[in-house]
């Protein structure tokens, strides 16, 4: 069972087996508009809590995607190379941006679960 | 923070209808205006290159000049040939100042009894003062707030437009004409900034939102808003004020010189006539470019280009990505010597060196009706 976190730049983390998949979420893709470019991280990088870890362009503007945690990238989805727009169409699924380590579980804690998410995009209005 | 408060944001005759259509709106030049709607800003784009797309750009001002001598009074402040304009022609023009730079760039059409200007909103102010100071006594001007502005723009506009007047089909580019649309006293121009063709349509601010609703309801248009009018003027290769254009830059370096007419360049009796003509002698010296990024990041506004040695040689005044060309797309500014199709650039993009050529505008060929 997959443990769903959230951050307040809008990025979600699926945690499985002491590794987590970040993304952006449904309301962070709304917002950006049609995705046109994605620069994910190298595999093997080393990520600090609050790092930026990958570049999300919309035809307006760039966007950071931030590491929610600390830990080593182990893998990046090489499909939003060829395919954008898949950030658009499935942002908590097919669009997932990269995975990565916890060096330090506890991290966890300062984030969002789901329900402190949706309340927190509501109360962005 | 210095931004305008949200309360203070103008909204066009259009708002309602914008909100009810789901755009979402910005502030821009002091209005809320949409930046685009549900279908997303690549969807409008490509409506308006393959279908038709509806613009409200009645945030720009629409600025009346009338009495003897406007003409030339506007030939004081900018080096459009205003008295050689023949009646039901449109021209595109700028003021500009003491150093040759360019104040704004608009519009004028001769409307037989008056001048007709469409100018940027941001600029529509200082351009209303600008003219004001410079008429003589008995010429008036004035910034016609009740009226609205719409831009139809894409291959399948004209046959849209012309069920409602059939007479839009006789028009050509950049001709304007005083119509009656669906009973409404419009002035219609065959112009745009899309690269498309289309027109532009100035009507009665209380009727616009019907009269828009009315177009939207033609099944081969769509509502597009600010962020694709940005994409597609960009491909089109078109200056957008206050980045490729400002008052520290000339009409020659922007590549505008064709907007400058014979009489005007002999003549001269425009702000910055003597600097502006030297650099139609001897060239200026640093031109306006396209640019092809290579790969697929889009490089954009503010990137400073460098030459093969490292050398800083100009700057991007507009980027991003061209929905049309699936690829990233430029325009800026570099020595003149460097300014040929084919020459290789470099740009650093978040730490890394990327490449660009120059290459040849518009990025996507013009589609206006010229005969």
């Amino acid at each position: 069972m997959a443990d769903l976190y959230f951050t307040d730049e809008h990025e979600w983390l699926k945690v499985e087996g002491g590794e987590a998949t970040v993304g952006i979420t449904q309301y962070a893709q709304e917002q950006l508009g049609d995705v046109v470019f994605v620069e994910l991280p190298e595999v093997g990088s080393s990520l600090a809590k609050g790092d930026q870890a990958a570049v999300v362009e919309s035809v307006k503007a760039a966007s950071e995607v931030y590491a929610g945690v600390s830990g080593e990238v182990t893998a990046v989805n090489e499909a939003l190379v060829d395919e954008p727009a898949k950030v658009n169409a499935e942002p908590e699924s097919g669009g997932w941006f990269f995975k990565m380590t916890l060096s330090d579980p506890g991290e966890l804690s300062g984030l969002m679960d789901e329900a402190a998410y949706k309340a927190f995009v509501e109360g962005l209005g | 923070m210095n931004g305008t408060p949200e309360d203070d944001l103008r909204r066009t005759p259009l708002y309602e209808l914008h909100r009810a259509l789901g755009a979402r709106l910005v502030p821009f030049a002091g209005y809320e205006m949409p930046v685009q709607y549900p279908a997303g800003i690549l969807k409008e784009h490509l409506q308006c290159r393959e279908q038709a797309a509806l613009f409200d750009v009645s945030h720009m001002g629409q600025v009346r000049l009338e009495g003897p001598g406007a003409a030339a009074a506007l030939e004081g402040l900018a080096p459009l040939d205003a008295q050689g304009l023949p009646e039901g022609r449109t021209r595109y023009s700028f003021f500009t100042n003491a150093a040759g730079g360019i104040l704004d760039d608009f519009m004028t059409s001769n409307a037989g009894d008056h001048l007709f200007l469409v100018v940027n909103a941001a600029c529509k102010a200082a351009d209303v003062a600008r003219l004001e100071a410079a008429l003589p006594a008995g010429t008036r001007c004035a910034l016609l707030e009740d009226r609205a502005l719409l831009a139809l723009q894409g291959p399948r506009a004209a046959a849209v437009l012309a069920r409602l007047a059939p007479e839009v089909a006789g028009l050509r580019f950049m001709d304007s004409r005083e119509l009656e649309l669906a009973g409404l006293p419009a002035r219609v121009s065959r112009s745009g900034y899309t690269g498309e063709d289309g027109f532009e349509i100035s009507l009665p601010a209380d009727s616009a939102a019907a009269f828009a609703e009315r177009l939207l309801g033609e099944p081969e248009v769509a509502p597009a808003g600010l962020g694709a009018r940005d994409s597609l003027r960009l491909e089109a290769g078109l200056c957008l004020y206050g980045h490729d254009l400002d008052e520290t830059t000339t009409p020659i370096e922007a590549g505008l010189a064709w907007a400058i007419g014979k009489r005007r360049r002999a003549e001269g009796g425009f702000p910055g006539a003597e600097i502006i003509r030297r650099q139609l002698a001897e060239g200026p010296a640093r031109k306006r470019i396209g640019l092809l990024p290579e790969g697929r990041a889009p490089l954009r506004e503010g990137l400073e280009l460098a030459d093969g040695t490292g050398h800083k040689v100009g700057r991007i005044t507009s980027g991003g990505f061209a929905p049309s060309l699936g690829r990233p797309v430029a325009m800026g500014y570099v020595e003149a010597a460097l300014a040929d199709p084919g020459v290789a650039l470099t740009a650093e993009l978040r730490g890394k060196p990327t490449a660009l050529t120059v290459a040849a505008m518009p990025f996507v060929k013009h589609g206006y009706k010229r005969s």
